[in-house]
């Protein structure tokens, strides 16, 4: 003991390897299937998104709007109080342009994503989504942005509802 | 120092709860504790362990969904995948390091959000050994309770004996999913599942939380509350491979067991303890566990139940709570419940199906198929 | 407060592919351990394991299945899964099984086998965001770093230039890591701004791809210190961890606030009060280069916005006044999750030690600090170690 070590333990392998069989393996693809419970808060979020508006949830304690909704504040540990509605504008937190799809596959149109704070919730508070109608020299932190939504038919209950948060236009609310 | 429980918070336990995610679930029941405990968690709580497996959440990483509805949004909070025994032990063993002295301790199951469980439990399986063998895992369980009744001597009818118990004291407890007048006949004629287990030897499947509050001698003064002490805790695991393990034994529950019994310096489990709580989620294992942990003489288990020495009114009450089979199995939150019902008794706070004159308890608690992991949690109105 | 020190590690190669079962893996940075510190199993007392997403390895509570390759038959064993916190967190383990008095001695085994994930361990982190918020989007993985980095980079006015300098002096410190997986002597920031943009601001020499791994470290007490005459042991000082709310989008991501909250709790159990003067050496979690500089300022090295400056005048480098990742980190040795213990604590204990060969600092040192982060943009682990 005490001696600097000598040996580091691994065998290397390659893609090749593995994909053309040259090393014994065995494959499984596991069934696991959930249904995640949105609760209280979460489903009316949702329904409110079908219906086109933005909703919170209001902490009497520390008097702010959360957003998104909770039954309970996490910093003052009670439950909140009353549901209050927020604006569908707000502002770009930070953002990225991202050229890697889900899979880490390569793709050529890049998708424009990121945090934006919502009007009408406390400060900072927000959600991540796509922005549209920008370019990689116009987008920028602290831009002014409102949701697009998508048709009232087309909703379904589900942050998709808005399609993705772009430049608010002269004079917009 | 000591370490004692000063919070106790349960939520549910249902067969389903629609209505709410598992963080009102869980908000539900810190809510309870940290009221029971008179402690603000933003405040006086000094650190927090999840009990969490990823795949029973549905998550990559369940542990960034723990921390807020426990109160520990920007505290120190840790996941352990491991049962809510282990996690005791865990927050235990902060306390005892001196450097935190008020801990709480979370484990939950929203298991009705999970749509395969067969499958789920089939992916705990050996990749190269076993997955490729298919079928529903709990032919593992099976396979065990033929081994351990044949080594022990046990029948089925004391196996069906324990869910009558089980079923029965459940209809006393209300946070019970799985209270039931059964009788042996019911049982001994439910349809096989996997031989010789039958349906009714399985617990069902429940939602629930349960959340404890962990403070050291000195804390628990300050915050004027009379704990139930926590005398003595041991953890252990045996072979994971189903080719090298113990069958007809529960090799992890008898290790558990000898380290909680050595730091609890309790020499005459059967004689110093006074009731149990212990893994019952198949029929047959609460009479192997009430025998690996030297509560029972071995191959007498099933007859002190026949007998009525482990019933409500007997000599020594085993799962007075109603255990999984008669509150469901709330997966990871299993071993917390034990715990929080060994500590209800302690306190007299077990209305229906109070036991009486109690005075040390055992909780104990195994992870389920195909582990053979286990813990095990000794307690007691004295020090 | 009871005392606890390293006394041993090991670790295994970190490859994008390793040929080992992750119960091989654990076993031969175990047994690497167990020899480097002189003992054997018998002696252990307590096993920890940690280990991150089980979707990796593909089996469900792979803690279970993997721990007879840690040691665990017949044995009190734990798991801690603290996301990419598992690194330090698992050492914070190992610390409190032996400083409550409930272990003498303990084998703590982090490991991690990315690669049997198909068809790409990125699959894994899709299941990481909230199901009902975040996944409708179809994220990846890189674009949570990719807008915390965006926000460093704004509020502070940090050029892409001073970044990359990390991920220079990293790959380049790792040639002499034996089990590094990336090292690159000849890399220049300029190599680095012209790799290929994956979501901007992060380039593909910015990031740490996924790899297989194993580490493993012995812990003992003061009283095992002594009956086994170890000549080096390196004592666990300060300890601390903290995790911030689930709610990400909520939080300002331009300072890791939870990495700041449990600096100082294992600063204040360390005594120390002033970072910058009584740290020498820190090995702060690297798996993108910008979060070396976040997280020195999360560790309290130096004030907000000011790491960079420090990169620049070669102040981290490893005959600098704050050496840092004088291992090469993550960007230099590889990114095995869990693993990554090898290079945190591992590379703190071999550089305390007098163990580290050619990365060795060359001047004198005796108080070294590392963080372990992780979650979504949510943890930190700290542990603070000398002699």
């Amino acid at each position: 003991m005490g001696k600097t070590p000598q040996k580091w333990p691994g065998v290397e392998l390659s893609n090749d390897d593995l994909m053309n069989k040259k090393v014994t393996q065995t494959r499984y693809h596991p069934k696991a299937k959930f249904s995640w419970t949105a609760g209280e808060a979460i489903s009316r979020f949702l329904n409110e998104l079908k219906e086109g508006r933005l909703i919170g949830r209001e902490c009497k304690h520390c008097r702010k709007i959360l957003f998104p909704p909770r039954m309970f504040c996490e910093q003052c540990f009670k439950p909140t109080s009353k549901w209050v509605y927020i604006k569908d504008t707000g502002t770009i937190q930070t953002y990225s342009i991202s050229y890697l799809d889900k899979d880490a596959k390569r793709i050529t149109d890049p998708i424009y994503v990121g945090v934006v704070s919502i009007d009408g919730a406390a400060e900072k508070m927000g959600i991540m989504h796509y922005f549209g109608e920008v370019t990689k020299d116009t987008i920028h932190i602290g831009m002014k942005v409102k949701a697009k939504w998508k048709a009232p038919l087309e909703r379904t209950g589900s942050i998709l509802d808005i399609e993705y948060f772009r430049p608010l236009k002269e004079g917009e609310q | 120092m000591k370490v004692g429980i000063i919070g106790i918070g349960i939520a549910g336990f249902r067969t389903t709860t629609p209505e709410l995610s598992w963080k009102e679930l869980t908000y539900e029941a810190a809510a309870k504790a940290y009221k029971d405990a008179g402690v603000d968690p933003r405040k006086d709580v000094k650190a927090f362990v999840t009990c969490a497996e990823d795949y029973w959440e549905g998550f990559g990483i369940f542990d960034e969904f723990t921390p807020d509805q426990i109160g520990g949004a920007l505290r120190p909070v840790c996941t352990i995948c491991g049962d809510g025994i282990h996690g005791l032990a865990t927050g235990f063993m902060q306390i005892q390091t001196g450097l935190v002295d008020v801990v709480a301790v979370e484990a939950h199951s929203k298991i009705s959000d999970l749509l395969t469980y067969e499958g789920v439990v089939q992916h705990a399986l050996d990749p190269i050994w076993n997955k490729p063998l298919r079928g529903h895992p709990f032919y593992v369980a099976g396979l065990e309770m033929n081994a351990f009744l044949r080594a022990s001597g046990n029948t089925e009818k004391h196996c069906a004996a324990v869910v009558e118990k089980n079923r029965n004291n459940a209809m006393r407890n209300g946070i019970a999913a799985y209270g039931a007048n059964v009788d042996l006949n019911d049982i001994l004629t439910s349809e096989k599942a996997f031989d010789p287990l039958k349906k009714l030897d399985i617990s069902g499947l429940a939602d629930g939380a349960v959340v404890l509050v962990l403070a050291s001698d000195v804390a628990a003064k300050k915050l004027k509350r009379k704990p139930v002490w926590i005398r003595g805790v041991g953890w252990a695991n045996d072979s994971p491979s189903l080719e090298t393990r113990e069958w007809e034994t529960a090799k992890y529950a008898e290790l558990a067991a000898q380290m909680a019994y050595r730091l609890a310096k309790v020499k005459n489990p059967a004689r110093e303890i006074d009731f149990a709580e212990v893994d019952d989620k198949f029929s047959y294992k609460e009479l192997q566990h009430l025998e690996s942990l030297g509560l029972a003489k071995k191959g007498q288990a099933g007859k002190m139940t026949a007998n009525g020495d482990t019933a409500l009114d007997g000599k020594f009450p085993v799962n007075a709570s109603g255990g999984s089979l008669g509150c469901g199995d709330v997966v990871e939150a299993s071993g917390l419940h034990r715990v929080a019902e060994v500590a209800l008794q302690l306190r007299g706070d077990s209305g229906k199906r109070q036991l009486d004159g109690v005075k040390v308890g055992i909780a104990q608690s195994w992870r389920g198929i195909p582990s053979t992991s286990g813990a095990v949690a000794i307690m007691g109105v004295n020090q | 407060m009871r005392k606890v020190a390293v006394i041993g590690a090991g670790m295994t190669l970190f490859r994008r592919r390793l040929m080992e079962t992750p119960k091989e893996l654990c076993f031969e940075a175990s047994r690497m351990a167990l020899d480097s510190a002189g003992i054997e199993m018998k002696d252990v007392d307590a096993v920890i394991s940690g280990s991150a997403p089980d979707g990796f390895d593909g089996v469900h509570m792979k803690g279970e299945y993997y721990s007879d390759g840690c040691g665990a038959y017949g044995k009190p064993y734990m798991r801690v899964f603290v996301g990419g916190g598992t690194g330090v967190f698992s050492a914070i383990s190992g610390w409190y099984h032996i400083a409550s008095g409930l272990a003498d001695i303990a084998l703590i085994v982090n490991e991690e086998k990315m690669s049997s994930c198909m068809p790409h361990p990125q699959s894994v982190f899709a299941y990481i965001w909230d199901p009902i918020l975040d996944r409708p989007l179809k994220p990846n993985l890189v674009w949570i770093f990719a807008m915390e980095m965006n926000r460093y980079m704004t509020v502070h006015k940090i050029k892409k230039e001073d970044i990359a300098l990390v991920a220079v002096k990293n790959k380049r410190n790792a040639v002499d890591h034996p089990c590094a997986q990336l090292a690159d002597p000849n890399i220049t920031v300029e190599d680095v701004l012209n790799s290929e943009v994956l979501a901007w601001p992060v380039q593909r020499l910015d990031i740490s791809p996924p790899s297989d791994g194993a580490a493993a470290l012995v812990m003992a007490s003061e009283d095992a210190v002594k009956r086994l005459h170890v000549e080096t042991p390196v004592w666990m000082k300060g300890v601390g961890w903290c995790i911030d709310s689930t709610m990400w989008t909520d939080r300002d991501l331009y300072f890791p606030e939870y990495v700041a909250s449990a600096a100082k709790m294992a600063y204040k159990m360390a005594k120390i009060d002033n970072p910058r003067k009584q740290i020498d050496f820190a090995e702060p979690y690297d798996p993108f280069d910008y979060k070396e500089l976040h997280h020195m300022e999360g560790l309290l090295l130096c004030k907000k916005g000011e790491a960079p400056i420090l990169t620049r005048e070669g102040v981290t480098q490893r005959d600098g006044d704050l050496p840092t990742c004088p291992s090469g980190g993550l960007l230099g040795v590889g990114n095995p999750i869990a693993a990554t213990m090898g290079v945190k604590i591992g590379e703190l204990y071999w550089q305390l030690s007098g163990q580290a060969g050619k990365r060795q600092i060359p001047h004198e040192i005796k108080t070294g600090v590392t963080n372990a982060w992780g979650d979504l943009m949510q943890y930190g682990a700290v542990a603070v170690m000398g002699v």
